[in-house]
């Protein structure tokens, strides 16, 4: 229980920011920020402590995306069961490609590869499906009510991604403490040996794409509801798998608060980056990219690790001279 | 006579072209240290990596506590009871030495308060209670054997399979350690160790299985196998046994 005290902390501070931050754009900006986290942690579940790196997690948000606003437009469904339908679909993905890829031994960049090609399939088919709408999109109509997932205020919306964030941050440590948590993280480190201690790597591996797979969903199903559209290039498109490789990786890649760091920094940075880029074309994305290029090369653990490193390093050279120079003072 | 407990019984183990393990068969004894020797080269390694289920035999059984293990996955093997130590160490070079321990603690042990409980005895056994909180990676050759060990260990084996477990260690390191393995066979865990290092071999084990090119061309006591004519030009090539004998005789 100790463990979830920084989670509340963090999450008790994020919620007071719509009492006191009123502009919508900048809500705006937090809502995508935290729908991007959510995204990020459901690949941090996977690929941050079970090592799995996909490429294609794209695949888990717009499936989630998708069968919330389909599920919602064409059979009538509630949107919150439609947004449990979607997290369901998100896992059951993950059971499916996980049982596909894991047990064709599928490692390292095959692996990363074929959840591209996952993604890129589904895209690929929803742009030219009747159901998804094709190349038109799905369109949800709009409802304002809470009984219809849709809310007048930015603010409650984002409380409400805000709470799903925290379910996510809290799933997160609990997986880190248990059992099945030291097996992933078993995994990651060396499979042969975590076998050799009756891991059954297979299985923890899909065990954790299905978590992963729901996560990243539930992000897909937030994002049709707070746009009310879905279309094959937003759900499928490679800028979400990106993003929700990116944000862990710079945040802190296998840290319960990397993702959600990382969402933040790097939603923060595009902003930044378009501000000062003003009306010249692509400097924008080329000052974001050499930024974070900048991240990785000088912290490869992301910031947090960045962090710790930079403390350590601190304690180690700047506390012991500081004491060092008192004692001689008194001397 | 009692059946032993871990039974090799005819494996042949071929890649490709090259006859790895030929038609070897062997048996540890519950309780026992039995030890596996030869040069390198002769597939003591890839006798250890079929019995733990890394490899798929070509022919032959592997037998434990009477039943047919042949072909089971790593991880069924070691909920069976069955452990073994890697001859180049694996450690979870990321985790610290504690968190490498848990993974095998946490076999039996569902809960991380027990788990965590189970580790740092086992880690205290081996010896490493000071480096508890340091990196994996971190640790020098004698420290990660100790913890390859340790970890093997914590999964409450009724056989564990050492491979090399010596190798690389000083002399003084080596001392240390013959120690905690008869401790270990005295608390009723099977042993198997693949060793070069005869000395430890001489003072453990009480069955020893002579592997070359594949085959196993001697067994019985320690003393007895190391007398062995087919044994000794095994490792010092052909005609030695009788140019040894021939110096003797002088």
């Amino acid at each position: 229980m100790k463990a979830l005290v920084p989670i509340a902390a963090v999450i008790g501070v994020l919620a007071l920011v719509p009492l006191v931050v009123h502009s919508t754009a900048t809500l705006n900006f937090l809502v995508v920020a935290l729908m991007i986290a959510l995204a990020g942690q459901g690949w941090n579940i996977l690929g941050g402590y079970g090592g799995q790196y996909s490429f294609g997690h794209a695949a888990f948000f717009g499936t989630g995306a998708y069968v919330t606003a389909i599920l919602q437009v064409r059979y009538g469904v509630n949107a919150w069961l439609g947004f449990g339908a979607g997290i369901a679909a998100g896992a059951g993905l993950g059971a499916i490609i996980g049982g596909l890829t894991f047990r064709s031994g599928l490692r390292g960049s095959y692996f990363a590869l074929v959840t591209l090609a996952f993604a890129e399939l589904l895209r690929i088919i929803a742009s030219v499906a009747p159901i998804t709408g094709a190349g038109v999109g799905t369109l949800i109509k709009l409802d304002l009510g809470a009984r219809a997932f849709q809310f007048q205020s930015r603010a409650v919306f984002y409380w409400v991604i805000l709470a799903l964030v925290a379910a996510s941050l809290v799933t997160t440590r609990l997986v880190e403490c248990s059992r099945f948590g030291v097996w992933l993280t078993a995994v990651r480190e060396n499979e042969d040996a975590a076998q050799s201690l009756g891991v059954d790597a297979q299985r923890v591996k899909s065990t954790a794409m299905i978590v992963s797979g729901a996560m990243t969903a539930a992000a897909g199903c937030l994002y049709a509801q707070y746009f009310l559209f879905v279309d094959s290039g937003i759900a499928y498109g490679t800028w979400i798998s990106i993003e929700a490789l990116l944000t862990p990786i710079i945040g802190g890649v296998g840290t319960v608060f990397g993702p959600l760091i990382g969402a933040l920094v790097v939603k923060s940075l595009g902003e930044v980056a378009k501000l000062v880029a003003g009306d010249a074309p692509g400097l924008d994305l080329i000052i974001y990219g050499a930024v974070l290029v900048a991240v990785i090369w000088l912290s490869p653990r992301g910031l947090i690790g960045g962090f710790a490193q930079a403390r350590q390093w601190f304690r180690r050279f700047v506390v012991p001279t500081v004491t060092s120079s008192q004692e001689t003072g008194r001397a | 006579m009692p059946e032993p407990l871990l039974a090799v019984d005819r494996v042949t183990r071929r890649f490709g072209g090259l006859i790895a393990v030929n038609d070897a068969s062997f048996t540890a004894r519950e309780g026992r240290i039995t030890a596996l020797i030869g040069p390198n080269g002769a597939g003591k390694t890839t006798l250890f990596s079929i019995i733990s289920g890394f490899l798929k035999a070509s022919a032959g059984t592997v037998r434990y506590a009477g039943e047919d293990i042949t072909g089971e996955p790593p991880h069924l093997l070691a909920r069976r009871g069955i452990a073994r130590t890697f001859q180049i160490v694996q450690p979870f070079a990321g985790l610290s030495v504690l968190e490498n321990i848990l993974v095998g603690a946490h076999l039996h042990n569902r809960t991380r308060d027990a788990a965590l409980a189970v580790a740092t005895r086992v880690g205290q056994d081996v010896g490493l209670t000071d480096l508890l909180d340091r990196p994996a990676a971190t640790l020098t050759v004698a420290a990660r054997k100790r913890l390859e060990l340790a970890r093997a260990l914590a999964i409450e084996p009724k056989v564990l399979l050492l491979d090399e477990v010596l190798a690389g260690l000083n002399p003084s390191e080596i001392r240390d350690i013959v120690p905690f393995i008869r401790t270990l066979c005295d608390r009723g865990i099977t042993i198997v160790m693949i060793e070069h290092v005869m000395q430890a071999v001489m003072s453990l084990a009480e069955d020893v299985f002579v592997l070359a090119e594949g085959r196993v061309i001697a067994e019985g006591r320690p003393a007895r196998v190391a007398a062995d004519p087919l044994v000794i030009e095994a490792y010092l090539g052909h005609g030695a046994a009788g140019k040894l004998g021939a110096s003797h005789g002088h």
